[in-house]
């Protein structure tokens, strides 16, 4: 890990429909770290990638990303009504006809689709849409991949394709961000973690530590499998 | 009642050559223009659902208005617009089957505009921030979105076909109904029913209802093969 940051949020705040959705929110990310963001449903995780990504103008704070190259595999993968390898070839717009080809061959490679690239990818099943959507990932050559629950729908083989590949690219020295629920998968992958809650990063540190003997109720509860506890709740 | 029947039967099998190049006409001069209105609507609709700007809603709200369109006004308005005096009177195009296509066109442009605009906006739901998140320029996001809803397109396009091809009222002012040069098949029913030439008049309408079913069904045949190969 070194020390530079790839990505720096500071009082990050965002309301969406009028909710506040990111609250003051600070996170550093090491360059060729692999992080995951951890925390319950509605945390805001999905947001902060989104705001990491560009995709989300936060309402105050600042964002500063280091790394231009980056790809983002959404919780639920976006597949154009195309083949799986036109699907891949969309990323791939800046390179020469031969090169996009062999590209598109290498990376239907690597999550083991490469019988399917002339099939439609909207009916490929969940966790292939799944696979190719990091296919996509990786064919773009990213510096940053934002992966947003990657292995939702996966089954062991699959997940075990997926981390294998993710894994691969973090050894490449691509910083992975993940956003996962499982933490069997966090232990595996990340050497550090941020856990959310109510739009805050309540804990930030080494994922051995976090898992194992997290500080704070937030993390105690999300990682002892409570509900969520938030005021909001409490007094409705 | 099968007396009629039998009439408008042997009615359409006697139908002459000069029936052919009316029916011919009429495909010709609406398939143009849902060509046109293709061309124009299919970009236009896809940047009214991606561009963001002051206006956009009042722009879709007219767009969306514009599909009820009266033919016979556009034909009014293309009559002015055409006529010697008019600002493209040198072009001499009116009563001619080009004055035809334009006012067909005007027709079918919103039409598929509009829908153009609803199914891109639906496909953006799901698919604009991938798009951006790929880096791709606006105009290559809003071509994929257009790839992607292609088949909910043709179904525009045939909208569009049957709108063009069943008016009156436009072909009818900028095209004259002119015998052997403007004539198509609505405009061909209409003149046999004032004349009272009831059974060749709903000859004349089976033979344009022939044409609709040919042309929607050799689209579907062709859609669904598309479908079947890439989903
Ligand atoms: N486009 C949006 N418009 C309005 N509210 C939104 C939007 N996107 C997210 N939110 C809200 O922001 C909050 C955080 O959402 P987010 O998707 O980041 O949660 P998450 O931590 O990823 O949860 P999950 O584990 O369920 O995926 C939620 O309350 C959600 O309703
Ligand atoms: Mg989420």
């Amino acid at each position: 890990m070194s020390a530079t940051p790839a990505i720096r949020l500071q009082d990050v705040t965002l309301s969406l429909d009028g909710r506040t959705v990111l609250d003051h929110l600070h996170l550093e990310i090491a360059s060729g770290s692999v992080t995951a963001v951890i925390g319950p449903n509605g945390a805001g995780k999905s947001v902060t990638l989104r705001v990491i990504d560009g995709l989300l103008q936060p309402d105050g704070g600042t964002v500063q990303v280091g790394p231009h190259r980056r790809a983002f595999v959404f919780q639920r993968p976006a597949l154009i009504r195309a083949t799986a390898a036109a699907n891949i070839a969309l990323a791939l717009g800046g390179l020469p006809r031969p090169a996009r080809a062999a590209r598109v061959e290498e990376a239907l490679a690597r999550v083991r689709l490469s019988e399917r690239g002339r099939d439609a990818a909207t009916r490929f099943s969940g966790g292939e849409q799944q696979r190719l959507a990091l296919a996509r990932a990786w064919a773009v050559g990213p510096d940053l991949l934002l992966l947003d629950e990657p292995t939702a729908n996966l089954d062991p083989a699959s997940t075990e394709i997926v981390e294998g590949l993710v894994s691969a690219m973090a050894r490449a020295g691509t910083t992975v961000v993940l956003v996962s629920h499982n933490l069997g998968q966090v232990a595996r992958l990340a050497d550090t973690v941020i856990v959310l809650a109510s739009g805050r990063a309540v804990e930030h540190g080494p994922a051995r530590q976090i898992l194992f003997s997290p500080r704070t109720s937030e993390s105690r509860a999300y990682l002892a499998g409570e509900l969520p506890w938030t005021p909001f709740v409490a007094a409705s | 009642m099968m007396q009629t029947l039998q009439e408008i039967l042997s009615r359409l099998f006697s139908l002459d050559r000069d029936v052919l190049a009316i029916a011919w006409l009429s495909l010709r001069v609406s398939l143009t223009a849902v060509g046109i209105g293709l061309v124009l609507g299919i970009p236009l609709g896809a940047f009214l659902a991606v561009a963001r700007f002051p206006g956009r809603g009042a722009a879709v709200g007219l767009l969306n208005a514009f599909m009820g369109l009266p033919p016979v006004l556009v034909g009014l308005v293309l009559y002015l617009v055409l006529s010697r005096s008019g600002p493209l009177g040198p072009l001499g195009l009116l009563f001619t089957p080009g004055a035809m296509i334009a006012a067909q066109a005007t027709l079918a442009t919103p039409l598929v505009a509009a829908l153009t605009q609803q199914v891109v906006a639906d496909a953006r739901v799901h698919l604009g921030e991938q798009l951006r998140s790929l880096g791709l320029s606006a105009p290559r996001q809003a071509g994929a979105m257009i790839y992607d809803v292609r088949f909910s397109l043709v179904t525009a396009a045939l909208a569009a076909f049957g709108r063009a091809i069943s008016e009156i009222g436009a072909v009818l002012v900028v095209g004259g109904n002119i015998d052997g040069y403007t004539r198509t098949m609505t405009t061909a029913i209409s003149l046999e029913t004032q004349k009272g030439d009831l059974s060749l008049a709903l000859a004349l309408g089976l033979v344009l209802i022939g044409l609709v079913l040919v042309v929607n069904v050799a689209v579907a045949v062709l859609r669904r093969h598309a479908a079947r190969v890439y989903g």
